[in-house]
């Protein structure tokens, strides 16, 4: 009987994936890859990854499904050139019988996995005590892995400056994305009011409860972020210009706490991101508080993309 | 057959799916997309593991779950550089096309249509 | 007393997932954009709202059933505006055969 559940999402999956994959459609693809993401979400739950559902439903399914969503309606224009490119009957039949090797192979080893299987939660139960957080999780983020995610936090920094080292010279500095004109009296707008201050308490309070049970600031962030791309896309307001330094020093601030506690450990605790004891939870709550703001911003910014337009000179906005 | 092995088997064949649109679909976009298939195949492949060492009450071994959250917020970094790269080339060229060897009047640069 | 509980969830419940199906075979088989929306937002709604109805009962305290309410809540907002935005842009694309780029 639970098998049902397990086994109907899993089918589910499958067919979604192989959709996005088939579909002649870009725009439908992309479409079918968001539909797949939530029904990841579905197979993490019963996994009993609730920390990762949240995750791979915010960003996974969500953020990187808008993105690929965006991207293919840019790109319309260029799917009738390309599918004269679909490889020849042989190329796809020789490629089919690759990855039916590769998942073949990976399904041996699954169904060949040790048996107890190697853990570490008890060694995680043992060690959270000191760390005064209640979610396992968020101790192995904060505490017995911190630097995964120091590093994680400046790769997304990183991908934001990648991205906008994609704009060309003379939009150099200037605004992100377009500037969108939607209805002001129309149901957009009227969603990009009602929504933020309901959404934003949502996000506070996934990233608030992430410290005792699901939830977390990647996933707060990315709700909060979600928020700012609303009310953009509905035209209430404009994407600030990249070159504002107060921007710039919102998006690092996060990371930079982080570092300057990660070497405040070296000196009080003997080791980088070390904590004194007694020390933890205040400490790991600077840091979630500094990067929860930082992490809203980058994920917010990489969505809206390179910079498109240079600066509308406003005189009170100008950059020094 | 448990949730562990019924997801372990998924994901073995969401890697296999991946890999193969990864290969035969010839847009970039459709590319980036099969990565991503690829990469969540093996995202639920660890999960699969780390459902397999619950144990003293939790659910999962957290160790693995943890970083299976960095990890998808690392490929989604990817993902959207991976895409403005792809956007930023359509706007110099009007063409995403990885082939060498198309005839440049099947992919004709067309300004006014890239600057749409 | 927990039996008719139990009850009342089956119930309500099973008639959401009833109300789901419905919304589905209109999705498949109604002819154009607009009529499926209306299928989808109508049936959709009322049946997450008597799913949350047969849950209630066996969540405990006040506080995760008005989470669960606000969920409801939520998706009906949501819903229903993320099916003008798109019986809009239908309406938009219909004089030509796709919408551009």
């Amino acid at each position: 009987m639970i098998e049902v559940f397990h086994l109907v999402p899993a089918l589910l999956i499958g067919a979604l994936a192989v959709y996005t994959t088939v579909a002649r459609d870009t725009f439908a693809a992309t479409v079918g890859f968001i539909a797949y993401g939530l029904m990841l979400t579905v197979a993490w739950v019963q996994l009993h990854g609730v920390d990762v559902a949240l995750t791979e439903s915010a960003i996974g399914g969500g953020l990187t499904g808008l993105l690929l969503v965006r991207a293919s309606a840019k790109l319309r224009a260029t799917e009738a050139a390309a599918r004269a490119e679909r490889p020849r009957a042989s190329t796809r039949l020789a490629a089919a019988i690759l990855a039916a090797a590769v998942s073949a192979g990976l399904a041996i080893a699954v169904l060949a996995l040790p048996d107890p299987a190697p853990t570490l939660a008890p060694e995680v139960l043992a060690n959270m005590g000191p760390t005064g957080v209640g979610n396992p999780i968020t101790a192995v983020l904060m505490a017995f892995r911190a630097t995964d995610t120091l590093l994680e936090a400046i790769v997304l920094l990183l991908a934001l400056v990648g991205v906008w080292s994609l704009a060309p010279d003379r939009v150099w500095g200037g605004r992100p994305g377009p500037r969108y004109n939607a209805d002001p009296d129309g149901i957009l707008a009227f969603i990009a009011r009602v929504l933020p201050p309901i959404g934003i308490i949502v996000g506070i309070y996934i990233f608030w409860v992430g410290a005792d049970d699901p939830g977390g600031k990647f996933q707060g962030a990315t709700i909060v972020a979600a928020m700012w791309l609303l009310v953009l896309m509905a035209g209430l307001t404009d994407a600030p210009p990249i070159s504002r330094r107060l921007l710039r020093a919102g998006l690092v601030a996060g990371p930079v706490a982080f570092i300057a506690i990660g070497f405040a450990g070296v000196a009080t605790a003997g080791a980088f991101l070390a904590y004194p004891d007694g020390w933890s939870k205040p400490l790991i709550l600077v840091v979630e508080f500094a990067l929860m703001p930082s992490l809203a911003l980058t994920l917010g910014l990489i969505m809206a993309g390179a910079p498109e337009r240079a600066e509308a000179a406003s005189p009170r906005e100008a950059a020094p | 057959m448990n949730a562990a092995t019924v997801f372990g088997l998924l994901a073995t064949a969401l890697v296999g799916v991946g890999l193969y649109g990864f290969i035969v679909n010839p847009q970039p976009l459709r590319k980036i997309l099969a990565f991503n298939v690829i990469g969540s195949g093996v995202f639920l492949l660890f999960g699969a593991i780390a459902r397999r060492g619950a144990a003293l009450g939790l659910g999962g071994d957290p160790v693995p779950q943890a970083l299976l959250i960095t990890g998808i917020v690392v490929a989604f970094s990817a993902t959207a550089l991976a895409v403005t790269v792809l956007l930023r080339l359509f706007d110099e060229t009007g063409s995403t096309t990885l082939s060498s060897g198309v005839a440049p009047s099947a992919s004709e640069p067309d300004p006014a249509k890239a600057r749409e | 007393m927990s039996t008719l509980v139990d009850l009342f969830s089956y119930v309500a419940i099973g008639a959401g997932a009833i109300f789901f199906l419905a919304g589905t075979v209109g999705l498949l088989r109604f002819p154009d954009t607009l009529t499926r929306l209306h299928a989808l937002t109508k049936a959709d709604n009322l049946g997450l709202g008597l799913v949350v109805l047969g849950l209630l009962p066996h969540v405990a305290g006040v506080l995760p059933a008005l989470k669960l309410i606000a969920i409801w809540l939520l998706v009906l907002l949501s819903g229903a505006d993320a099916s003008q935005l798109i019986a809009r842009a239908a309406r938009r694309g219909e004089p030509r055969s796709r919408p551009g780029p």
